[in-house]
């Protein structure tokens, strides 16, 4: 049995930005989540939810030791600070793009963020 | 020897002017050597120094400085905690005579102050040789004119100025981690080739140079990730030991958290391949990095692997980037987001006629103020959102062009549709920026000491 959490549920996350280039640092809370986040967060993933900003390369680079990953979005700040038209030419809100990803996670999967005594805002199916 | 203490007060020029208050207090009550960093030099920030610089000779350092330093000095000098800080910009000689004006007015003891440059390669290589040497951002073939182009240092100037006594070591463009890197050379005499020591102080410098980044700042989401105290948040601090193992932590009595996701999120933030981050001292490999929690607020980081210096160094040059203009109106009660829409439709269409080639952006704030793309429509059908403030932008080449479109925006104000509010327009000089790779003959760090030692 599985059910569905919102990837904030379980990791953290925050962008920086290069030029026209969004890094992206993504934290498994329990490292024992990291290898469903490994296999559910991959770079193809990252890819469609940032589809609309047109990526020309999308890379992962795993950091198990961390139970972390590093995603690097080329070309997809509209030319980053300095020549973006948008308000967010850095990509600091971007995070919560990748944040909102359904996750599947096992019933009996390691326990999310302080033991669950939040809600969770996902479906059991 | 004992540990080596280094705080950090500022992660970039806006940044507060009172948060090296409580990092300075827990230097002070530090044994060991104390060193306090200030990183305020954005990309664009040296720049806009150059450009202050060309009017008056005697300024073009960062007006940070004005803020930051004076409630610090006295009480830095008097406990003998070094400030290294990138406040020169781009005329650290000045900001060292400046220092000496401030410590005069505070009546506290003469500094010795260290002024480094040779950042500068604006004068050393044309804009066709810049161009070539260009591995992103702007076209630098087509510029008009270069502004600045400037190398990032590395850490043994630093190193070097500190070994002279200075107690206040004031920086162009050198890497925001050497910031520490220099400190902590000069302190453990770290050899120039010892990579994995260099790493490790490069990482050091990494964690602490973005300031509150590191303890709790661009991190709470309440009810995911909470922090104590925000409005207080306590700077970094990280002590280092011989080995090149760091602790991070904050003063006592402050907000914020240092924990092991603070941690790991700053360590990987702007980073592209982890094994290998470029830096002008040493390439980092954060592959083999550990983090611990050993304490409240505590966090260990050890582990970091270095290799030999890349044989370039990056450079950041900016050229005239144009003007931005932006102009905003609020639609607020029944029907807004179709007043807003049709707000959108005649703004567009006014400004095809006139300027058929200017690229307008419209946001909604509101519906969609971050998330939205250049060249999406605006389709507000379906919106629930009652009070939405349209954004809309441009650049041009010159002044003129991008005024067009904020005059068609106040504009609205007696033609558009019924109830458009609060229009404010926004004209903006740009500058356009781009990395290069410099050999590292180009790179010639100059220390000038002003005042005596105490």
């Amino acid at each position: 049995m599985t059910r569905s959490v919102r990837l904030q549920e379980i990791a953290s996350a925050r962008t920086g930005d290069k030029g026209n280039r969004l890094n992206l640092v993504l934290v498994c809370r329990d490292p024992a989540h990291y290898p469903i986040v490994a296999a559910q967060v991959t770079a193809e993933r990252v890819a469609e939810v940032f589809a609309a900003r047109k990526p020309t390369r999308v890379v992962r680079y795993n950091l198990p030791r961390l139970a972390a990953f590093n995603f690097v979005l080329d070309d997809v700040l509209e030319g980053g600070v300095n020549a973006s038209l948008g308000l967010d030419g850095h990509g600091k809100s971007l995070s919560f793009l990748v944040l909102d990803i359904p996750i599947e996670i096992t019933a009996d999967a390691p326990r999310l963020h302080d033991g669950e005594k939040r809600s969770i805002r996902g479906t059991v199916s | 020897m004992a540990k080596v203490f280094i705080g950090a007060a500022a992660g970039f020029a806006g940044d507060r002017s009172d948060a090296g208050g409580p990092v300075v207090a827990s230097l002070a009550a530090a044994s060991g050597p104390r060193f306090l960093m200030y990183e305020t030099l954005a990309e664009r920030t040296l720049a806009l120094c150059q450009l202050e610089r060309r009017q008056n000779p005697l300024r073009g350092y960062s007006p940070a400085l004005e803020r930051m330093l004076p409630p610090v000095l006295a009480r830095c000098l008097a406990a003998g905690i070094k400030i290294i800080a990138n406040f020169g910009a781009a005329n650290p000689t000045a900001a060292a005579r400046r220092i000496e004006e401030m410590a005069r007015a505070l009546g506290v003891r003469p500094p010795y102050i260290a002024a480094i440059d040779g950042d500068d390669i604006a004068g050393k290589l044309s804009a066709n040789e810049l161009a070539s040497r260009r591995i992103d951002g702007v076209d630098l073939s087509r510029a008009r004119e270069i502004i600045s182009a400037n190398l990032y240092l590395g850490a043994q100037p630093i190193a070097q100025a500190l070994d002279q006594g200075a107690d206040i070591v004031v920086t162009g463009r050198v890497a925001d981690s050497a910031l520490a890197l220099g400190p902590l050379l000069h302190a453990f005499r770290w050899p120039a080739d010892d990579w994995d020591r260099l790493a490790a102080g490069t990482l050091a410098g990494h964690l602490l140079e973005c300031g509150a980044q590191v303890t709790g700042g661009y991190f709470a989401d309440p009810g995911y990730k909470d922090v104590p105290g925000l409005a207080e948040v306590g700077y970094p601090i990280a002590e280092v030991d011989e080995t090149g193992e760091i602790v991070i932590t904050k003063p006592a009595g402050t907000g914020g958290v240092v924990d092991r996701l603070t941690v790991i999120e700053q360590t990987l933030y702007e980073i592209h391949d982890p094994s290998a981050y470029l830096a002008p001292d040493v390439v980092l490999d954060l592959t083999a990095v550990d983090v611990a929690e050993i304490g409240k607020d505590r966090v260990r980081v050890s582990g970091a692997r270095g290799r030999p210096a890349p044989e370039t160094l990056k450079a950041t040059v900016c050229v005239d980037g144009g003007f931005l203009g932006e102009a905003e109106i609020s639609y607020a009660g029944p029907n807004a987001a179709a007043r807003a829409q049709l707000a959108a439709g005649v703004v567009r269409a006014r400004v095809r006629k006139r300027l058929p080639n200017l690229n307008v952006r419209i946001d909604s704030i509101g519906v969609r103020s971050v998330w939205g793309a250049t060249d999406s429509p605006t389709d507000l059908r379906g919106a629930q959102a009652n009070d939405i403030r349209l954004r809309f932008a441009a650049e041009s080449a010159n002044a003129a062009d991008a005024e067009i479109l904020l005059d068609e925006v106040e504009a609205l104000y007696c033609a558009g549709p019924a109830g458009g509010a609060g229009v404010r327009r926004r004209l903006t000089p740009r500058l356009a920026s781009a990395s290069c790779l410099i050999e590292r003959r180009f790179a010639q760090p100059r220390v000038t000491m002003l005042g005596a030692p105490a």
